[in-house]
């Protein structure tokens, strides 16, 4: 995988960004210093500021607003993000869903537009109202206006949940490919669980987004 | 919309409710945003104007209720949705609905209380929801989802429910509920934005051409309100007769222990009670759908041959009592509840249910 210092990730809420942050972190990890910015001032419930643990087991660098996963529901983000750009290898931003999400990180445009940055858009085929590509593909649109920075590739994170089978994931492929082509850019890779062990995958996840109950 | 009936997608709690809603056939919402539904408000806002419906914020949850009154007055079809602060707001409005007979759909996702609490998850309105929704000798039917699918399901069944029985119905979720997603489908009649003539005791005008409607909850004569009284709570009777529903696992026969939870907690019980049938334990899960009524009937059934009973909920204990009254106290209750916004781990629970083994 060949990635610039700065990754952003961006997309539908539900389409699976916080577990894929969380992954491609454990995954750099091995290579050199991460930080983890979790950008995500829409949902106050599953985020990845809830792998705080996690991430100081791999020495993993999370920044978050000290307001998030508390009653405080208000888009406080107050820290200086240059400051975490010069301090780690690679920096892993996880943005809010949709175009509201993505407006916390238009403040921080200009600074990242200064540097080489990857900004990947996460889509789910399963998740409704971006099943086909065409309304995946307007929200995109909608997310580069609010953030101010143009998308460099396509994650392709099609799953139904618990309910996702290796069928499940291929169906995904020709939507994820007609995204690129479309947006004309790069199809960073096909996410996927790997204890379903299915060949459409070339990034194996842990699923560590969790409810409460699951194992 | 471009939702496929019969195929399955990822949708969020609160969504899929308003989704459901739609389909239903309600065209008309009235709420005021508050965390953690107002999921609900925003797809309503999207959605409604273009199926030629209302949605209207109004500037409090007390305004919003009324609305419902005067909409649910018209005879139309109409919900209102909002999280605990925001339904203690609306008390004074349900009252009037429950006495004028009027059906509609009322959804508390829960948060933490009392006062402003917090805005995660918490199931401590049970007592308001089932005993104290509004002033006056008044029930209204209550249901618990405790899966996407059933946010759907158990909304489209409330407004059965409310228009059959002229009744206000309240779905009572949480904040975990609302939030997650899960994979769902829509099945049955899709009704949305399809215009359909006033229930017939409607006050929307009638030009002189029949006798007029009054939808009213103020009574001059003592009498006439006792009587009416009296009208509604047969229909409470046959509420409480045809509509409670639980879901009870297979091992009941057998179990020792049965443990009781709603909504959201029961996924958290049937982890910790499975977990302890695969170490040889005797437990069983037994979960209301419907909080009022209680499904005391299906309670007694299923707890013909336990020990004891073990009641869990994300609150200090409030839905005990309703399985003590159901149980007329013969066997032991046993409680374990957390507060503040945290749902209970399956780890702890089977704790709790290990510890009255030992017992």
């Amino acid at each position: 995988m060949n990635l610039n210092k700065i990754i952003i990730i961006t997309g539908h809420y539900g389409s699976g960004k916080t577990n894929i942050s969380a992954n491609l972190a454990l995954k750099l990890a091995e290579q050199g210093q991460v930080s983890v910015v979790d950008l995500d001032i829409v949902n106050p419930y599953f985020r990845t500021a809830d792998f705080k643990k996690l991430f100081a087991a791999h020495n993993i660098n999370l920044v978050a607003s000290k307001y998030a996963n508390s009653s405080l529901d208000i888009p406080a983000l107050g820290f200086d993000l240059s400051g975490v750009i010069k301090s780690a290898d690679y920096i892993i931003i996880d943005v809010g869903g949709d175009d509201e999400g993505a407006k916390a990180l238009g403040r921080y445009s200009e600074m990242l537009k200064a540097h080489k940055y990857d900004m990947f858009y996460v889509i789910n085929k399963y998740r409704y109202l971006t099943q086909e590509a065409d309304d995946a593909l307007a929200l995109l649109h909608e997310i580069e206006a609010a953030s101010g920075l143009k998308c460099t590739g396509i994650i392709n994170n099609s799953n139904l949940g618990v309910e996702t089978t290796a069928s499940v994931i291929e169906t995904s492929l020709p939507y994820a490919r007609e995204i690129a082509e479309k947006a004309g850019v790069r199809f960073v890779f096909t996410a996927g669980n790997k204890a379903l062990n299915c060949q459409a995958v070339d990034f194996q996840v842990e699923v560590l987004v969790k409810l409460v109950w699951q194992d | 919309m471009d939702i496929n009936m019969s195929e399955r997608v990822l949708m969020k709690g609160n969504e899929a409710l308003a989704e459901a809603a739609i389909r239903a056939g309600c065209r008309c919402y009235f709420g005021y945003p508050i965390t953690p539904q107002t999921e609900i408000a925003a797809y309503m806002a999207r959605r409604l104007p273009k199926i030629n419906g209302v949605f209207l914020q109004a500037e409090s949850e007390i305004g919003a209720i009324n609305m419902v009154y005067g909409c649910a007055g018209s005879g139309a079809r109409c919900m209102t949705s909002s999280s605990s602060p925001g339904i203690s707001l609306k008390a004074e409005g349900i009252s009037y609905l429950a006495g004028a007979d009027l059906p509609c759909v009322i959804v508390n996702i829960q948060r933490g209380g009392p006062g402003l609490g917090t805005i995660q998850p918490s199931q401590a309105d049970y007592w308001q929801a089932t005993r104290a929704i509004g002033h006056g000798d008044l029930r209204i039917p209550v249901f618990a989802p405790a899966t996407v699918q059933e946010m759907v399901d158990l909304t489209t069944k409330a407004f059965e429910v409310a228009e059959k029985y002229r009744t206000p119905v309240m779905i009572l979720a949480d904040g975990f509920l609302g939030q997650m997603m899960e994979p769902m489908s829509f099945s049955g009649e899709d009704k949305s934005g399809k215009r359909e003539e006033p229930f017939a005791w409607g006050a929307f005008g009638h030009g002189n051409k029949r006798k007029k409607n009054i939808v009213n909850s103020l009574y001059l004569k003592p009498e006439a309100l006792e009587a009416q009284i009296e009208e509604r709570f047969k229909r409470y009777k046959q509420i409480k007769e045809k509509e409670s529903t639980a879901v009870c696992g297979e091992q009941a026969e057998t179990a020792e222990i049965i443990v009781v939870a709603y909504g959201c907690t029961a996924r958290t019980a049937q982890a910790a009670v499975h977990k302890a049938q695969d170490e040889g334990l005797k437990v069983e899960l037994f979960r209301p759908v419907t909080l009022w009524p209680f499904p005391e009937k299906q309670l007694k059934d299923a707890c013909k041959n336990a020990k004891t009973v073990l009641v869990t909920e994300m609150s200090k204990g409030q839905m005990v009592d309703d399985v003590k009254l159901a149980l007329e106290c013969k066997i032991p209750v046993e409680f374990f509840g957390r507060t503040g916004g945290i749902v209970p781990e399956p780890d702890e629970i089977l704790q709790k249910i290990k510890e009255m083994v030992v017992n």
